[in-house]
């Protein structure tokens, strides 16, 4: 009689949203069929978006994606934490507060009454902060959205049990190895590239476009040097703030950018 | 004129696709110069009569623009994006692969490249100086790179000399050009009529002689060597010294750097376009079964933080000490490892800085000679 082989037991894993667009899981899902084989390995106990429900229940990995920006996600993120082996926050929301986090420092109660017909159905925060201003976040993954291979890559890492590469370095490097020209070279373009973090594959600068910053602060980000830069290209300190104002302007590197170039034009 | 042996001939202008042609016919797939998003680069010709005229390009620090020569000539432009080195180091490849078998076990393969046979049309003197270092690193005895190897074996390597350099150019002071001495199967000096032709290795002998070029004349040949001294002297860049070694690890802890630092974005496009730049970084692809896994090469910089990281600290944490790093390898410690400089004077590393520091002047202001340009 053949003894059944005992199936390893699956990790669990549970991908919660937060204030977000749904893009990052998007990600996840627009990964088809390498979404079934990741299935066949981890159990996925909670996922809104693609069918299973169990929000509360204990689990090895969680997947966070979105900002905490309202009193109800200051509450969940706690609990999710407290049920979770592993947290990995996803998404520009999730890492720097998201392309809400624009509302931080000039949020007022009147724009909601300009903008919303029922300003009462409104309960956001003054701010939206990323994960790991309020709990214990053991891994993020930047990006607006995420990219499928990236998921792969962490989740692939976790099943092996190696801590999962966390590639820092400038969009540029991805840029180079794709044989792209330097857009900024040869055509004046004030891209983004040089300071922020790759994972994208240079996904911008690939259309002949300039990398607009959505997977945040490289490692040793030199904005100084960039924003001298893009002034000389011709950019006025306003854009110059907007280059850095963006998907990731809370992100502090990013913040402090624009921060000193305002300072810098006051002066 | 190219420091051949071999008697120059001459191929008339409209008899440059002849060559094409027969390099087609022995099964090289044909690279040439080709405008890709807003550079010349090198790409695949469909046709022996494909290569372009007129192409050029205006270069300086963090700038490059397309433009047109007058003189409709073929190759008139100084040198793009890249050299040769991602036809022979791959910026990213597979070197092995692991797969586990029915019973368990794991099974290493090594991953052979399928490298095309290659012929690059149009490959420069400063490019030709630089494979030379690359090879001596990817091909040293004892510690052959098979993967390099592979690829480098298929290139067939067509030189052209360069009449006019590019304003961030500066091999005449390196060395290293601008007309092709050595490295290459042919080379070719481009004149108002045609083009003076050398071989230098035997399978490049045997395609010239396949196409039956008559000599080139005495008057030719000078015209070749003339052209050679303009776009030398027409070169206003330059290094204060072909050994720099002692003049800059005397200087560590120059206050220039800081300065450098503060310009420097760090973002290693320098050391992707610098054609001896031989850096990269090992990582692991697992197939998202866990039944197999890729293990790969990709290029890495040493402006990059995981470049420095050593076992619980980072021997390189900022900007300055990268740029230190780059530098006093390229122009010092390389003469340790390879007996001279590793640069070759393409000037890749001003052009294609985004925001354009120039070599030759960091150079000029850490060993204060003041020997810089224009």
């Amino acid at each position: 009689m053949n003894t059944p082989k005992a199936d390893p037991i699956k990790p669990r894993v549970a991908v919660h949203k937060f204030s977000s667009c749904d893009g990052c899981q998007l990600a996840f899902l627009n990964l088809g069929e390498d979404l079934l084989t990741l299935a066949g390995r981890v159990e996925l106990v909670h996922f809104a978006e693609a069918g299973p429900l169990d929000p509360d229940t204990d689990v090895d990995v969680a997947f966070v994606e979105g900002s905490v920006s309202t009193a109800e996600d200051l509450e969940r993120i706690q609990h999710i934490r407290q049920h979770s082996g592993l947290l990995i926050a996803i998404g520009a929301c999730a890492t720097s507060g998201g392309i809400q986090g624009l509302r931080n420092g000039v949020f007022g109660e009147n724009w909601v009454t300009q903008i919303y017909s029922h300003p009462e159905a409104i309960a956001s925060l003054e701010r939206s902060t990323p994960i790991s201003s309020h709990v214990k976040v053991d891994f993020e993954l930047w990006g607006c959205p995420v990219s499928g291979p990236q998921m792969l890559a962490v989740v692939n890492s976790l099943l092996l049990g190696v801590t999962p590469r966390d590639n820092a370095d400038k969009v540029c490097t991805e840029c180079k190895r794709r044989g792209y020209p330097c857009i900024m070279v040869t055509r004046g373009i004030a891209c983004m590239g040089p300071v922020t973090r790759a994972g994208c594959g240079a996904l911008c600068p690939s259309l002949g476009r300039d990398c607009y910053g959505c997977y945040g602060p490289a490692e040793n980000a030199n904005t100084g040097a960039l924003a001298v830069q893009f002034r000389s290209q011709g950019l006025s300190p306003e854009a110059v703030v907007q280059r850095f104002q963006s998907i990731n302007s809370q992100a502090p590197v990013f913040l402090a950018a624009a921060d000193r170039i305002r300072i810098k034009s006051h002066d | 004129m190219f420091s051949s042996p071999e008697p120059a001939g001459f191929l008339p202008l409209d008899q440059l696709h002849a060559l094409v042609a027969r390099l087609m016919q022995l099964g090289y797939q044909c690279l040439g110069p080709a405008v890709e998003n807003d550079a010349i680069v090198m790409r695949e010709l469909d046709a022996p009569d494909g290569l372009p005229r007129g192409l050029q390009a205006e270069q300086a620090p963090g700038r490059y623009r397309l433009t047109t020569d007058p003189q409709h000539r073929y190759f008139a432009w100084a040198n793009g994006p890249q050299a040769i080195k991602p036809q022979a180091f791959a910026p990213q490849e597979s070197l092995w692969r692991v797969e586990r078998d029915a019973a368990g076990m794991l099974q290493f393969e090594a991953v052979v490249p399928n490298a095309p046979a290659q012929a690059i049309i149009g490959v420069r003197a400063c490019d030709l100086a630089a494979l030379a270092l690359q090879d001596a690193h990817f091909l040293r005895e004892g510690r052959r790179d098979p993967h390099y190897a592979k690829r480098r074996e298929q290139l067939f390597l067509v030189a052209v000399q360069c009449a006019e350099p590019g304003a961030t150019c500066f091999c005449a002071s390196t060395g290293d050009g601008p007309t092709p001495t050595a490295g290459y199967d042919l080379a070719l000096a481009e004149l108002p009529d045609g083009f003076v032709a050398v071989s230098g290795s035997a399978k490049g002998a045997a395609v010239l002689s396949a196409l039956n070029l008559s000599a080139a004349n005495a008057q030719q040949v000078d015209a070749v060597r003339q052209q050679g001294q303009a776009a030398a002297a027409a070169q206003t860049r330059s290094l204060p010294g072909r050994t720099l070694r002692d003049a800059l690890m005397s200087r560590l802890e120059h206050p220039r750097w800081d300065e450098v630092a503060s310009r420097c974005l760090a973002c290693g496009n320098c050391t992707a376009v610098c054609p001896t730049c031989f850096c990269h970084a090992e990582i692991d692809g697992p197939a998202l079964d866990g039944e197999a896994s890729r293990h790969e090469r990709i290029w890495d910089s040493c402006f990059g933080e995981s470049h420095g990281h050593l076992h619980g600290f980072n021997v390189r944490p900022d900007i300055r000490s990268r740029y230190r790093q780059w530098l006093t390898h390229k122009l010092a410690t390389w003469h340790d490892q390879f007996g001279r400089s590793g640069c070759v004077g393409c000037g890749r590393c001003i052009a294609w800085c985004p925001v354009g520091i120039d070599l030759t002047e960091e150079v000029a202001a850490l060993t204060g000679s003041g020997v810089s340009h224009e």
